[in-house]
């Protein structure tokens, strides 16, 4: 049987880890190869690293994390954030990400998806999208970009289902409600989108306790479950949630 | 020491497996170049993608006619992820005649089966023969996965392990020196790990 993910997600800034809450005010948190490692010897499924360097001159900088990660672990990983070209692209699955993570840059450009996916394969492909309720758009929730500031005209599910279309892998949904609350992923819109697309679904923003994975990982539908701040500063271990989720009858990988 | 050919046709990304090899301290070249590659010990073929070009590059670089004589040298060698179908007679991706070294096709996830496709991510595997790959490695241990096709031998014999996933489909399959994985060892952690230094250990001349 194919096991639920748990990933951990890592916001690099000039090669530091940082966890913001709601998007803002982040703090610095660690080194994230070191990070890495840790949450690999604790048994992570998978990891995301989130390039949020605002300069382009320093994104040399994070070409270089992603090298030293992918001489010491050897899981999959992907990498996002300003991502805006084939070249980019192949700059970080060469260094050694298994995918790369579009936001942004695919809604300024949706044929981003569709040269990515030709030229690397659509499992490399993976759509990071931000989306906050919103009644007024038809699946109850309208798509946002540049770190959430800005709003878009795109449904959510809508966009989700043309990202496939155009050749995404994967996606990973975050709720902007929910980032950094603590409070429990979106529930209803990870279901809505995990059962409408064909590809895999990772539910992202919102968690602060076990339970809140298990709830996401069973009555949301997600295949995978991002994590931040449980393990970078609330002292939660990978392996410890994952106990919490084989006891919950979740299956996870665990050795 | 054991020199470990990679054989480079431009499927997919080969940093990973670079890596992992290096992390494991072997000594490895990596190549397009069939004369070259004919002078390792031991032979790995990865490959992410479609099968109808990788079968394309393999041939417009001569690496089909190497993959046959390495076959029939007798020398180890292991197929990676797309390098576990094209090892077999065809495959249904656009309908592509592939290497034949065991008989079989590469048959695509059933649609519309409920199930997500490709199967991607991290999946138990259970071994069907004694087969050294798994030395030391727990039966059931998860290894990480990303296809839409799977291989299917036409001989239950060359089944090495299976995974469950809608179907109960080949993961791991054997044919003297050839041995082939669908799963990707170099992402698979510790056991991942294993499974690669086995194949670097192994001594014998197929089971």
């Amino acid at each position: 049987m194919l096991q639920k993910r748990v990933i951990v997600c890592l916001d690099v800034k000039d090669g530091k880890t940082t966890k913001g809450v709601r998007f803002k005010g982040n703090v610095e948190v660690g080194d994230p190869v070191q990070m890495a490692e840790e949450y690999y010897r604790q048994g992570v499924d998978e990891l995301v690293f989130y390039d949020i360097t605002a300069s382009h001159e320093k994104r040399g900088i994070m070409i270089d994390v992603v090298k030293r990660v992918a001489e010491r672990i050897f899981i999959p990983f992907a990498v996002g954030g300003g991502i805006a070209s084939l070249e980019d692209m192949r700059a970080v699955i060469l260094a050694g990400a298994e995918k790369v993570s579009v936001n942004s840059q695919a809604v300024r450009n949706p044929q981003i998806i569709r040269q990515g996916a030709e030229v690397f394969g659509n499992q490399c492909i993976v759509l990071g999208m931000d989306a906050a309720r919103d009644r007024s758009m038809p699946s109850g929730y309208r798509v946002y970009i540049n770190g959430g500031r800005t709003s878009t005209e795109l449904d959510a599910l809508e966009w989700a289902r043309q990202a496939v279309e155009l050749g995404a892998g994967e996606i990973v949904i975050n709720s902007i409600d929910a980032d950094g609350t603590r409070e429990g992923y979106e529930i209803p819109l990870t279901r809505l989108l995990s059962t409408s697309v064909e590809v895999p679904v990772v539910a992202s923003g919102g968690a602060g306790t076990s339970r809140h994975l298990i709830d996401v990982l069973t009555e949301g539908k997600a295949d995978a479950a991002l994590i931040a701040s449980m393990v970078h500063i609330q002292g939660y271990t990978v392996n410890g949630i994952k106990d919490d989720l084989a006891g919950a009858g979740v299956p996870v990988r665990r050795d | 020491m054991i020199r470990v050919g990679v054989v480079d046709y431009d499927a997919g990304n080969l940093t990973s497996v670079k890596t992992a090899l290096k992390y494991l301290q072997a000594d490895y070249l990596v190549s397009s170049e069939p004369k070259e590659l004919d002078k390792t010990d031991k032979l790995i073929f990865p490959g992410v993608g479609e099968a109808r070009a990788a079968m394309r590059n393999l041939k417009n670089r001569g690496l089909e006619q190497l993959l046959h004589s390495y076959f029939k040298s007798g020398r180890q060698m292991l197929g990676i992820c797309l390098g576990s179908q094209i090892v077999l007679s065809r495959s249904e991706e656009n309908d592509t005649p592939c290497l034949g070294l065991i008989p079989g096709t590469a048959r695509r996830f059933p649609r519309g089966s409920g199930l997500k496709v490709p199967h991607m991510g991290w999946n138990r595997v259970r071994e069907a023969s004694d087969s050294f790959l798994f030395r030391d490695i727990p039966d059931g241990s998860s290894f990480y996965f990303v296809h839409s096709y799977y291989p299917e031998p036409e001989d239950d014999g060359a089944v090495a392990a299976t995974c469950e996933y809608g179907v109960t489909f080949t993961a791991a399959l054997e044919r003297g020196n050839l041995h082939a994985v669908q799963f990707h060892p170099e992402k698979s952690g510790k056991w991942g790990l294993q499974l690669l230094q086995n194949f670097l250990n192994y001594t014998g001349t197929g089971e």
